[in-house]
């Protein structure tokens, strides 16, 4: 039986007005502007964009205050803006070898070209709360020493030099866009890197410490980490020419593994790549951890079975506006289902009963 | 063609310095700027996504990484020059300046829209660079070896 209920539109509006008297919280206490989430809650805004997959610092910092800080709902709203946008064209390929680095770390090379530099890290602080910021004060300006003018090289390179590791043959193939098409698996490279590019940073992280723990483990050095800002150029038709269409703040991973070799490939050191926007370390460590552990069929490693290995698990879980969307779809109305489900149950424990009652009668 | 390859360098150079200014930075050098031309739209503002490509590995396979917000414009000059823009973000408005700096940059007017707008405005995003590249080195590494004292 089907039966159409309506009702609700006054709740729901009125639901609706007291969430944005809680969003305003107490009025004594001045409101929070837009550029003050930018500038001062910028990490929040990276996660947005990253996974979000929309680079624009002032309408993540939008989102995060529509959504009162709830990262995921904010994410949702700027992934459902991004639908509204025509799609001007694909960029040319960052050059992250340019990038004019905040931050460049290698685990594995202590002098390399261009040096360890540590940006504005929350690494070797102490992780004690800093009560001096519950007051208000002026920060001194931090100390400068001589730019670096030059580019700073990739660290694999070096070892590329020697050929100990496996190479990234550069190539111009026009990558599939999970925007455009459905995920279909097998999924290529290209698939995986931006499935995880745009993934829940919790779940990425997850997946790369089960790696790290044992389940598909490929000892992953950090070869290479850096932070910084690169150009985004795209060819322009009706010019003729490519320009620069503007300048994205990037943080990239490349870790360095240790292969014993395979089947088909000569011992080397093998390759995971992680690529993320904004200032976001953590995951862009995690994504290049669960490419490597991906791409064992291509690399000739066995199937171990272990989560981070499988690719239609991980890509089919990592979203986290998919995710949502199909767990809290479970607590919209479902009286109807419901009640079949009651009259199931009903059904079946009538059945249980007569029959005990026959078995005892015929005893 | 060396010349036609120098103005399309030029070209690029103004263009790719419109498209990654600060609005903020743009629109205080343009107000700067009191004649202002006389133009109609050939498209009118609007904004769009690019999606931006990254390479597996930093050098191998193109992948999509994300978008990023563009609007783009197109207009005409009286005397018919065409002035195109790309830049970055949701502003209609820094659009059409950058569009008409780039049309005004190919008639007479361009070394007083070089002095007023495109010099200053490289100089202060050249600046701001330098600060934080100079930021950055502070914070560079020097190693130094303990002494053992096994001698």
């Amino acid at each position: 039986m089907y039966v159409a209920v309506k009702g609700g539109e006054r709740a729901i509006e009125n639901a609706h007005a007291w969430l944005a008297e809680e969003r305003r919280g107490d009025t004594s206490v001045a409101e929070l502007s837009l550029s003050q989430i930018r500038e001062q809650l910028s990490l929040a805004v990276n996660r947005v964009m990253a996974e979000g997959s929309l680079y624009d610092p002032d309408l993540a910092a939008l989102a995060i205050k529509q959504a009162r800080g709830d990262l995921i709902e904010a994410i949702f709203l700027i992934r459902a803006y991004r639908t509204t946008l025509p799609r001007f064209g694909a960029s040319r390929a960052v050059d992250t070898g340019a990038m004019a680095c905040d931050r460049r770390i290698s685990a594995t090379f202590k002098d390399a070209p261009g040096g360890q530099v540590l940006g504005p890290t929350f690494d070797y602080t102490h992780r004690l709360l800093d009560f001096k910021l519950a007051a208000e004060g002026a920060v001194p300006p931090a100390p400068s020493a001589p730019p670096r003018r030059e580019p700073t090289p990739h660290i694999t390179e070096f070892l590329g030099q020697e050929g100990l590791i496996q190479s990234e043959p550069e190539s111009e193939v026009a990558p599939r866009d999970l925007t455009r098409e459905p995920l279909e698996f097998p999924a290529d490279r290209a698939l995986r890197l931006q499935s995880l590019a745009r993934g829940d940073e919790g779940f990425v992280l997850g997946m790369a410490y089960s790696t790290q723990r044992g389940y598909a483990r490929n000892h992953a050095f950090v070869g290479e980490l850096r932070i910084g800002r690169v150009t985004v150029e795209m060819e322009i038709p009706e010019l003729g020419f490519a320009i620069e269409i503007g300048e994205v703040e990037l943080t990239e991973c490349e870790t360095v593994n240790q292969f014993k070799g395979s089947k088909i490939e000569p011992p080397q050191f093998t390759r995971g790549y992680g690529l993320v926007f904004g200032q976001s370390e953590r995951k862009a460590i995690s994504m290049a951890l669960v490419d490597r552990a991906l791409r064992w069929q291509e690399l000739g490693e066995d199937n171990l079975g272990a989560p981070a290995q499988d690719e239609e698990f991980v890509l089919s879980h990592c979203d986290n506006i998919q995710a949502t969307g199909f767990l809290e779809h479970i607590k919209l109305p479902h009286y109807v289902d419901f009640q079949s489900e009651l009259e199931l149950v009903r059904k079946l424990r009538r059945e249980a009963e007569e029959r005990i009652a026959h078995r005892e009668a015929a005893e | 063609m060396a010349d036609q390859e120098k103005e399309t360098a030029a070209r690029q150079g103004w263009m790719g310095l419109l498209a990654r200014a600060p609005e903020a930075a743009l629109m205080a050098l343009w107000d700067r700027v009191e004649a202002r031309p006389a133009y109609d739209w050939l498209r009118a503002p609007e904004t769009g996504g690019v999606m931006v490509r990254g390479r597996a590995g930093g050098t191998g396979a193109p992948f999509n990484l994300g978008e990023m917000t563009v609007t783009r414009c197109a207009l005409a000059l009286a005397d018919g020059t065409v002035g195109h823009a790309y830049v970055q973000g949701r502003s209609r408005a820094k659009a059409e300046a950058a569009a008409l700096i780039d049309a005004l940059m190919q008639t007479e007017a361009a070394e007083r829209i070089r002095a007023l707008v495109l010099a200053p405005l490289a100089a202060q995003m050249a600046e701001r660079a330098e600060t934080r590249a100079a930021r950055a080195a502070a914070t560079k590494v020097e190693f130094f070896t303990l002494v053992r004292g096994e001698d």
